[in-house]
């Protein structure tokens, strides 16, 4: 081959930046009911073009169509959308409460509603989530009380975790929700690892590994692929594709491969892409990868291809790196609308009931934020006691530390 | 009594683990069919199946990684990384999770894991089979840093270790594995089955994380040393004659303050050994600790022999290695100071 010359360096950019017009038309989206179900346990090698598709249920108009339709019941579907609302109340609420000063920080779910309310009613107790700090659907719609959340985030007196945590970074066993850290893809290894715990306990319960598009860049995202396929772990392993991490595009993260989902081919994995703003589609998804689990298949990878519609966090502003109104240009639209539109088609909600629904959640949220409040916030009123700070690093407190607790005069 | 090797003795920890609650579980590189490189784990894949002790791919941030999942899962994961220079890759999985997970989720999730792995220098082991890493993970709150000296200690630590409910780092010097060390490598070793350290109980029994031990009572000087440091101190008191206590800090965190500061109030005099690089190295702490505890006690600058802040090299394994003549001038400086 002839010599090139000099060597070029590369640096993927995103399609758009700020001031140019929103353009996704590099983002090919099959039509809705065309993407086949395979058995759970079908022979991997079989599927792996769908790592490159994208699984869809709802189509235009709001019909359910294709072979992943027909899983939930209208009941069913009007909790989900229950669900999703609530939690983007949860979240205009706490990010307004954040601007007001009551607490430091907090992160939206903004467009990405769909993804942990669905995927958590596809679980059984007992299963174990290993989520990111964009997963608090999980614990809405498992009924985690909204009140001990926003205590969390106050840091107040009644904070389940005294204090000791930034906002939004949960922790309840209870109702299948790791302890959130701050450090990225940790716990996707630790959900491979509870995984193969079960596994070895003869147990039933499976693990659901969380990360975000960026994450997957990690080295433990990788070394979670490896354990997961070496011990085939009854594992789900989650990658959530918003297309963003913080300033940066996806394609930083995915370089050449043609999807996060593809990624997984490489280790043996079943690799899944799903509609993340289609609440019948990430739920159906959900039940086959946990099914294939529980049947002690392995594990599977599923990417769900969704939006970050809101700011990274309350100290980010998008506007800077991206199209304002990339969002509104997003193909997949908006999780809560659509199934709104599901539900009208089937004869079951309506705009009226939406809108009154919408208003009830708002209440129910502000009578819960009211409570939470009653505790203290931040810098005013109820707060964790200085003790709490010193307890907990261990079983037992050591020596050096009760010194040290005597010091600060607690 | 039953004479073992430390490999032996720590071997026998598992094993007697293994057999008394089925949620301990053994795995790391080579671990399982083949019984580890240093031979730690042998046959215990054979006794107990694959469930229990098996091989894990090459990835130690993946071994302990998993093994906090499994934690969290209820189960007690001893998991082994292969050399202590190469946990590094599991720093994070250390640092920031299994260090803090009962504190950051108030208990709700906890993490009893023992991660060991072979340490120290001594063996011609170059850069990269020599390091003491253990100042790294004494800075961290929330975990328990263990050096054992001596077969008996070894198991007992082990199996108290394995039972702790929190995370444990246990430093195993690879340099005594067959046999105490005192830094006079032009003198055959002497195995461990003719020291009385040798001597291991069958079944169980632990020693109390936490607690150092005194193992030449001496009333000139305080020597603070651990895993194989221990011998070359001893050896460095006889050669040169001076009345040392040499006490064997066997938990390096939580630390035995009291036990420390017992014997400088008594001697007046301390001088830390251990063969990690000086600056910053856990001796740094063990100075200002006694420094102030001790300090109207003291009748000299409290001294440290360490190894140099370079790399561990090869060729120049004497040259680097804390030996008992440079012990030997650091107890006598102090001494005449």
């Amino acid at each position: 081959m002839a010599d090139a010359g000099m060597l070029r360096f590369h640096v993927p950019e995103p399609e758009v930046r700020p001031g140019g017009t929103p353009d996704f038309s590099n983002v090919t989206i099959p039509k809705a009911g065309s993407v086949p179900r395979p058995e759970i346990d079908v022979d991997p090698r079989t599927i792996r073009d769908m790592a490159f598709s994208i699984i869809r249920v709802l189509n235009r108009a709001g019909e359910a169509v294709g072979p992943w339709a027909g899983l939930l019941s209208d009941q069913e579907l009007l909790e989900g959308l229950r669900h999703m609302i609530t939690l983007r109340t949860f979240d205009s609420r706490m990010q307004m409460a954040q601007r007001q000063g009551k607490t430091s920080f907090y992160m939206q779910h903004l467009g990405e509603e769909a993804v942990s309310c669905a995927f958590r009613k596809a679980l059984r107790p007992g299963d174990m989530n290993f989520p990111t700090y964009r997963q608090a659907g999980l614990l809405i719609a498992d009924g985690y009380p909204m009140v001990s959340m926003m205590n969390q985030i106050y840091s107040n007196e009644a904070d389940p975790l005294k204090g000791r945590q930034l906002p939004v970074m949960y922790s309840s066993k209870e109702h299948g929700f790791f302890s959130i850290s701050g450090n990225l893809a940790t716990q996707y290894i630790q959900a491979v690892g509870w995984a193969m715990a079960s596994a070895i306990s003869n147990d039933s319960r499976i693990a659901a590994a969380w990360i975000g598009d960026g994450s997957t860049a990690e080295s433990d995202f990788h070394a979670a692929l490896v354990f997961a396929s070496t011990y085939k772990a009854p594992v789900v392993l989650n990658v959530v594709n918003n297309q963003w991490a913080i300033s940066t595009f996806q394609g930083i993260a995915r370089g050449g491969s043609g999807t996060f989902a593809a990624r997984g081919l490489g280790f043996g994995i079943p690799s899944l892409r799903v509609d993340g703003n289609d609440y019948l589609a990430v739920h159906a998804v959900a039940k086959w990868a946990v099914e294939r689990a529980r049947a002690n298949l392995g594990p599977t990878l599923v990417e769900y291809v969704t939006y970050r519609v809101g700011a990274h966090s309350t100290s980010d502003d998008p506007s800077a790196y991206r199209p304002k109104a990339e969002s509104d240009a997003w193909p997949l639209g908006d999780p809560v609308i659509r199934l709104k539109n599901h539900l009208i088609h089937k004869g079951v909600w309506s705009e009226d009931r939406h809108t009154q629904a919408e208003a009830e959640i708002l209440e129910t949220v502000i009578a819960a934020q009211k409570e939470a409040e009653g505790h203290g916030t931040l810098h005013a009123g109820g707060k964790p006691s200085t003790r709490d700070m010193f307890e907990g690093v261990y079983a037992e407190m050591p020596p050096h530390l009760r010194r040290q607790r005597q010091q600060a005069g607690v | 009594m039953p004479r073992r090797t430390m490999i032996e003795a720590i071997r026998d920890a598992m094993d007697v683990s293994m057999e008394r609650d089925n949620k301990v579980i053994v795995y790391g590189e080579d671990v399982g069919f083949f019984g580890g490189v240093f031979r730690a784990t042998q046959g215990l894949q054979a006794k107990y199946g694959k469930s229990r002790c098996f091989d894990a791919p090459i990835s130690e941030s993946g071994i302990v990684g998993s093994a906090i999942g499994m934690a969290a899962y209820g189960l007690k994961p001893c998991v082994e990384v292969q050399f202590a220079d190469y946990v590094y890759p599991a720093y994070d999985q250390i640092v920031s999770e299994a260090a803090r997970l009962r504190y950051r989720s108030n208990g709700d999730f906890t993490c009893p894991i023992v991660v060991r792995m072979p340490t120290g220098g001594g063996i011609f082991g170059g850069q990269t089979h020599s390091q003491s890493p253990e100042a790294l993970f004494t800075h961290v709150s929330g975990l328990k840093v263990i050096v054992p000296s001596n077969p008996h200690d070894a198991k007992g630590l082990l199996i108290a270790a394995i039972e702790d409910p929190d995370p444990v780092i246990f430093l195993e010097p690879k340099r005594l594995y067959n046999g105490p060390f005192d830094g006079h490598h032009d003198k055959p070793v002497t195995p461990w089955s003719k020291h009385e350290l040798g001597e291991v109980a069958d079944g169980h029994y632990t020693i109390p994380l936490g607690k150092a031990a005194i193992r030449r009572p001496g009333s000139a000087v305080t020597v603070l040393a651990y895993g194989t440091m221990v011998y070359v101190a001893q050896a460095a008191a006889e050669e040169t004659d001076i009345d040392a206590e040499v006490i064997d800090l066997r938990t390096l965190l939580p630390l035995d303050l009291e036990t420390i500061v017992a014997s400088v109030k008594k001697t007046g005099r301390c001088v830390v050994v251990h063969e990690a690089t000086l600056t910053s190295g856990f001796g740094a702490e063990l100075v200002s600790l006694v420094q102030e505890n001790c300090f109207y006690h003291l009748e000299a600058p409290v001294a440290r022999v360490a190894g140099w802040d370079t790399p561990y090299p090869h060729a120049q394994e004497w040259d680097y290695f804390p030996g008992p003549a440079r012990v030997g001038r650091a107890l006598l400086e102090t001494l005449e100071a």
